[in-house]
């Protein structure tokens, strides 16, 4: 332990620029040919190709040294060569940035959700998800700053489902120690990185005595090695409660992935909605970035109304994660600049921008290159 | 269309036949026998405190009092004390304040055990904004039906091998069609516009599939409702920034106890929230879901608002909706006044003031009214405010030392 912590403090000396790292102990591709990173780009369906799109627009203007690998997944199919090669892709290039890809109910049942296919065979296990609230959207709730970390590839989400008697359907959620040691690791390391004091593991253990318990005993195990770190728990129904009520009390927040998936929907909702806040899912050796609520947007598709922000966002966080910081804080503080300054907003804010104004004000504050640098 | 048309307004008409036939009925009988259970900690008195705003309402309600700590009964299981549930077998309706869950009794939990005893199989809570009550939320008014029996909390866990825990989610038809029905039926005698079925199909395919799939057959019998579904993520996410646009939400064990509790929040918490659960066999058991709250049990500070409006859910599946609207009318405009609220609204008044403050929202001229506030002083050597009804047309607020009321003194 002495040892580890050790390390991390040589590591937050020698790199300046703390903000970006999230505590990835993943290390970044080698450029290629010249300085320049290759990055797999999966369009998905809904907004995902037209927002996708707008990040390629801005990294071309700002002259950012990433190309792009474009691989399509046709969600209509019932194979998974599709998926096959973008995961491919992804092995090869180390990181990858996506939209949401539709599952389709009427397909039959073996066909698994794709996104979560994903997550698995990368076994991409930490999602992070950082909710802030903006000061130039207004919300009910204020000063809201919650980093969420939520297990990635087991439980609800296992995909084992059968039908052992007509007109029952068992579904398995499995939870296993090595895992929820992962993930508490994870989420303790990033919260000392950060400077966090207080990490609230969220769980059912008063129903599911053998699954969350197992959850919540690997927490605080792990806890036990981060003495300056607070830890606690809270059941998942309080939580919901407590989050629309007095948000302000949580800090880090870790669970499994079914509460995670809710936490961080309520979350989102409370700083503004799906289209600002990013997401990013670290694994070992691969990172895939995308928008924190993986919402597909059909309905807003092809439209031009759809909020830029949470994709642009999550593409700053990937050039942080290639160690490209300084064409991260460009993009970044344009974008919250337009946010919080000029004010452009797009309809789920309540305004009238289009997502081509709001890219074109974002690319005029890049080229500007004066702007006032807003905290992230 | 003419079909439809003509099917919702026969149900709307058997309803009302219905909602007036129990009336009658009700008044034909008399007193209808309701069993009461306090509940432990804060639950014999806030149970007092509804006992009395019902008398003074003049409710055609018996309470049963009854007790259900759980005995071992023949055969070495758990249930619970026979008398309790042939009352309740009997009366069909039951009124329930918070029962606490021992840690090491080797007894599972008494709601539990209540649940399995009477197949309570929908969990039904209305949300609806206290005027008077300021959360960041306003307008809301949408109701949650949970699946209360299987999915999630089934409770079959294994250690399948040494760090390896396997939890199962059991999800059958019968079940599923057993609560999509109910939430139509509710929508339709309630005048509710939609029903929103909740679910991650995309995830559990299978499972959430078949719950799907059962709700969208249930919906062909009700034209007259607008049925959709969606995502557990997305109504999460609209329901924080949006409430408004729900009306009926229907949903399996664990995605409604998040919600359930979601919604609670919204409008003020657990200790303004009504819940009812109603069982097959026409058994109906309403509820407050707070807790026992040990550290204020017998201080007089607990706030009833819960198990009131809870009573009052209860009314109305009873039919008596003139008395039910009564007390929630009474309820919220003492809540609305600001005067007499307890600590968790963000008073300091205690819980017999609050019940007497509601009882003071009728002013009937009566002089039943000022008779039971004496009775109701008795024995009490607080100072309060009394309204003095001194004629049908005008109150008077005179401060009076209780204590001189008191035998004691």
């Amino acid at each position: 332990m002495a040892s580890h912590s050790a390390v991390l403090s040589m590591s937050r000396l020698l790199s300046p620029f703390r903000g970006g790292l999230l505590g990835n102990p993943t290390k970044p591709p080698p450029a290629k040919y010249g300085g320049r990173h290759t990055v797999t780009l999966i369009p998905g369906d809904g907004i995902g190709p037209e927002l996708l799109n707008h990040v390629r627009e801005v990294f071309r203007f700002s002259c950012v040294p990433v190309d792009f690998e474009v691989v399509h997944v046709n969600s209509a199919l019932e194979t998974d060569s599709d998926m096959d090669n973008a995961i491919t892709a992804i092995r090869r290039n180390g990181v990858a940035l996506k939209g949401n890809i539709e599952t389709k109910h009427t397909l039959p049942p073996s066909v698994k959700s794709r996104n979560n296919v994903l997550r698995t065979s990368l076994d991409l296990y930490a999602n992070v998800m950082h909710c802030q609230s903006l000061p130039g959207v207004q919300t009910r709730h204020k000063n809201i700053d919650i980093i969420i970390i939520r297990e990635n590839t087991e439980g609800e989400y296992s995909s084992l489902e059968h039908e052992s008697v007509s007109g029952v359907v068992e579904c398995l959620k499995i939870i296993t120690r090595n895992n929820s040691l992962r993930i508490a690791d994870y989420a303790f390391r990033l919260a000392r990185e950060k400077g966090r004091r207080r990490v609230t593991a969220v769980h059912k253990a008063n129903i599911m005595k053998l699954g969350d318990g197992l959850f919540l005993q690997c927490c605080r195990e792990v806890a036990s090695g981060y003495p300056e770190i607070t830890f606690d728990s809270m059941i998942v129904d309080n939580t919901t409660m407590q989050l629309v009520s007095k948000p302000q009390q949580f800090d880090v927040m870790v669970m499994p992935n079914l509460y995670g998936n809710v936490v961080s929907n309520v979350c989102a909702g409370l700083v503004g909605g799906p289209g600002l806040v990013p997401g990013a899912n670290y694994g070992q050796a691969y990172a895939v970035f995308e928008t924190a609520t993986r919402n597909t947007g059909k309905s807003i598709a092809d439209k031009n109304i759809a909020n830029p922000t949470a994709m642009l966002l999550a593409s700053c966080m990937m050039l942080d994660h290639l160690q490209l910081y300084d064409y991260a804080s460009l993009i970044r503080n344009a974008v919250l600049t337009t946010m919080n300054e000029t004010r452009l907003h797009t309809a789920d804010l309540g305004g009238q921008g289009t997502t081509s104004e709001v890219v074109q004000s974002i690319m005029r504050i890049i080229q500007s290159k004066g702007q006032l640098i807003s905290e992230f | 269309m003419a079909g439809s048309l003509w099917r919702s307004t026969l149900s709307q008409v058997v309803g009302w036949v219905r909602r007036s036939s129990i009336q009658s009925s009700v008044s034909r009988r008399g007193m209808q026998t309701v069993t009461l259970i306090p509940g432990d900690g804060i639950g014999p008195e806030i149970s007092a405190a509804v006992i009395k705003i019902f008398e003074a309402a003049k409710v055609p309600v018996k309470w049963e009092e009854r007790n259900v700590t759980a005995i071992k009964g023949p055969g070495g299981r758990w249930m619970i004390p026979p008398d309790a549930k042939e009352s309740m077998d009997r009366s069909k309706i039951g009124l329930k304040g918070p029962l606490k869950t021992p840690i090491a009794a080797g007894h599972p939990s008494m709601n539990l055990l209540l649940r399995k005893t009477f197949d309570l199989y929908a969990n039904v809570r209305p949300c609806i904004s206290i005027e008077g009550y300021k959360t960041p939320y306003t307008d809301v008014d949408l109701v949650t039906i949970r699946e209360n029996t299987e999915g999630e909390y089934s409770g079959i866990e294994h250690v399948i091998v040494d760090g390896v825990v396997q939890s199962i989610k059991l999800i059958t038809e019968k079940a599923s069609k057993r609560i999509a029905e109910y939430a139509f039926e509710y929508a339709r005698n309630n005048q509710r516009n939609s029903v929103t079925a909740v679910h991650k199909a995309n995830i559990m395919r299978m499972s959430d599939g078949l719950f799907l799939r059962k709700c969208r057959e249930v919906a062909e019998n009700f034209k007259d409702i607008k049925f959709t579904e969606m995502y557990l993520d997305t109504v999460c996410l609209n329901m924080v920034q949006d409430p408004t646009q729900f009306d009926v939400l229907v949903m399996p064990n664990l995605y409604g106890d998040i919600l359930s509790d979601l919604c609670a929040g919204l409008i003020g918490g657990l200790g303004v929230t009504p819940s009812g659960n109603i069982g097959a066999n026409g058994v109906a058991i309403f509820e407050s879901v707070h807790g026992t709250a040990p550290d204020i049990a017998g201080l007089d500070l607990a706030n009833p608002t819960a198990l009131l409006l809870s009573a009052v859910m209860m009314l109305r599946h009873m039919g008596l909706h003139p008395h039910a609207d009564k007390i929630q009318t009474a309820c919220f405009d003492t809540i609305r006044d600001k005067k007499f609220l307890t600590k968790d609204l963000g008073g300091n008044a205690k819980c017999s003031e609050f019940k007497i403050a509601v009882l003071m929202t009728w002013t009937a001229g009566s002089t039943v009214i000022p008779m039971l506030i004496a009775l109701l002083l008795l024995g009490s050597r607080t100072r309060i405010s009394v309204f003095l009804i001194s004629g049908p047309f005008y109150r008077e607020t005179k401060h009076v030392d209780v204590s001189v009321l008191s035998p004691h003194s």
